[in-house]
């Protein structure tokens, strides 16, 4: 209880800080931003709206506060080219998000396990470093020249794939495999590297020497232990993906927080860029926390001072 | 006895030259990969990066609508892009401003990465936590967001992006240098020379910082890869270098409108990325194995 109640206030000054680099954000915009925003030519009566929805004619404290204030109350803002609140904006592509991370994720995971798994029963022979050599070039694989690649392959010669729209499973297929290739590259080596050790440890040994069936061994004895670390790194790849899922989304015109971000920054419409990269922060965030219980959860000797 | 024998027996007056002569010989297998990828990395990154004003066959801004994708060949080596540029020499001169982003990234990421690393670490205290703090907030921003939330304001420019992967790329210096220092801090050898009456500075510089600076060697490999990745990244959402610069990622997202005609035109710029990124990737393991001496002996 006590590791989940230190958890849980650890996360506070790091919220904190998440909510004050983004309020400073705006305020990193070289020159003046109501400028940036509407352009030199606009009208004064404009400026003097934008400059009040904006509250920067008040003090940079006041600003603060109120800033804080509002964002706890989960008020994001006003967009000034949709002119919807932000929140909103946001609640809407979420699921999109959401969708394609969890799609990556599974595809990462149902690909990393059995490959890390073979490589580690095969160690030193062809088929580990086939595997390498997978995780070593997927990792260096950009995902802006993937994503590409494969609408080239698979949607235009070969059309058996559709793109740039979201939709069934068929839609989910490209932008999926371009996110976690990545990821899986990175998992396959860990799991690799986890199951190795955990080979080589005395209560394999004991297990075998009882007589147990080798089957039983590597996936109850072996693979439960070999997981811990490679939870963990799925936790913290989360945020990996989800830096990635804004490039991917930008290449399959995938209707997520990615391109929600993307285009409030080509439109310099600050409050939604704010209000975009806040909520992914607190996301990873929140993720990492949730890891971090988690791998109490599994491995009790986390728990213990 | 065999013949091989007496002359390493007489051999130990003339001790300075053969064995300078006879120590590549020796090297350890991950010295010899270090040696091997750094001489790969600068013979095909760096060197074409640095030549590229005397090795582009065209001016890689020079556009030119009516010789627009064309197939290699002749006038063009690798084919012209959309706009008619010369992609190789484009590459050529990509090479130069992936290097220039790498290096300058590192440079600064790493000087003040250690700076906070070490005084962190020396210092201990409320100094130590508030930087540490201060590492796990920027941290809570994940992968790319910070550098994409800092160009979206800055705006775009080759200087900007050094900025915006700084932010974050010092944190992971700063991190592995503090934690580094800790361990070394109460080695007996520094302990011997406080209780000679070193000064706080001769300590840390003297004493500490030589003997934590190998992982931060392995983290700056690891660290250019990212660089020239996360400059790649950013170049190609439109965020990096200014429109009509040469860098790999803006030639990856122009190559994107033109990927039916002339899939080529994406072909190069990406392949590139990746040969670079694994090389820095793999130099860094490579100087992992090397510069961990359980690994070494064994």
């Amino acid at each position: 209880m006590t590791f989940l109640l230190q958890r849980l206030l650890w996360t506070l000054p790091i919220l904190l800080g998440v909510l004050t680099i983004v309020f400073f954000l705006l305020h990193l915009v070289p020159g003046d931003p109501v400028d940036v925003m509407l352009g030199e030519q606009a009208l004064p009566a404009d400026r003097a709206q934008m400059r009040a929805a904006l509250g920067l004619e008040r003090p940079l404290g006041v600003q603060y506060a109120h800033y804080l204030a509002r964002t706890v109350r989960g008020d994001l803002g006003t967009s000034f080219r949709q002119r919807r609140p932000v929140a909103a904006l946001i609640a809407e592509r979420i699921p999109a998000t959401v969708e394609l991370m969890l799609a990556a994720m599974a595809i990462a995971i149902a690909l990393a396990l059995p490959l890390g798994l073979l490589a580690a029963l095969h160690h030193g022979r062809w088929l580990d470093q086939l595997a390498s050599g997978f995780a070593v070039l997927g990792v260096a694989t950009p995902n802006f020249w993937l994503g590409p690649l494969l609408i080239l392959a698979f949607a235009i010669k070969l059309d058996w794939l559709p793109v740039n729209e979201r939709g069934g499973l068929a839609h989910l297929v490209l932008p999926a495999v371009t996110l976690g290739t990545a990821m899986a590259a990175l998992l396959s080596r860990m799991t690799r590297t986890a199951l190795l050790e955990v080979l080589g440890e005395d209560y394999i040994r004991t297990a075998r020497a009882k007589g147990l069936p080798e089957r039983h061994v590597l996936f109850v004895h072996a693979l439960r232990n070999a997981l811990i670390p490679v939870v963990t790194v799925i936790g913290l790849q989360v945020g990996v993906l989800l830096s990635g899922a804004i490039i991917t989304e930008s290449i399959f015109d995938w209707p997520g927080l990615g391109t929600l971000l993307l285009g409030g920054i080509y439109g310099r419409d600050y409050p939604l860029v704010q209000g975009c990269i806040l909520v992914i922060a607190l996301t990873y965030v929140t993720v990492n926390l949730l890891t971090d219980l988690a791998y109490g959860w599994i491995d009790p000797r986390i728990r213990r001072p | 006895m065999s013949p091989s024998a007496p002359p390493r027996i007489e051999a130990p007056p003339r001790l300075e030259a053969p064995a300078r002569a006879a120590r590549p010989r020796h090297l350890s297998r991950p010295a010899r990969r270090v040696l091997a990828l750094g001489a790969l990395l600068g013979v095909g990154f760096c060197l074409p990066a640095l030549l590229a004003p005397w090795l582009a066959p065209h001016d890689p801004l020079a556009l030119d609508l009516l010789d627009a994708l064309a197939p290699p060949g002749t006038a063009h080596l690798l084919g012209s892009d959309a706009q008619g540029g010369d992609i190789l020499s484009r590459l050529l001169y990509g090479a130069r401003i992936s290097l220039l982003v790498g290096v300058a990234t590192v440079s600064v990421s790493a000087t003040l990465g250690i700076a906070v690393g070490l005084l962190a670490g020396y210092a201990g205290g409320w100094s130590e936590q508030a930087a540490m703090r201060a590492v796990d907030v920027l941290l809570a921003f994940p992968g790319l967001l910070l550098a994409i939330a800092l160009v979206a304001v800055l705006g775009p420019g080759l200087g900007n992006v050094v900025i915006a992967l700084s932010a974050l790329g010092w944190t992971g210096f700063a991190r592995l240098v503090r934690g580094q220092v800790l361990t070394v801090r109460a080695r007996d050898y520094v302990l011997a020379a406080e209780s000679l009456g070193a000064g706080h500075l001769r300590l840390m510089l003297r004493h500490i910082l030589p003997n934590v600076l190998a992982p931060a060697v392995v983290q700056a490999s690891f660290g250019i890869a990212g660089a020239i990745l996360s400059e790649a990244s950013l170049s190609f959402l439109g965020l990096g270098v200014p429109a009509g610069t040469p860098s790999w990622g803006a030639m990856l997202a122009e190559g994107r409108t033109v990927l039916v005609e002339a899939p080529l035109v994406s072909v190069y710029p990406g392949l590139a990325i990746m040969a670079v990124v694994l090389g820095f990737n793999l130099l860094g393991d490579a100087l992992t194995d090397w510069l961990d001496p359980r690994r070494r002996e064994a």
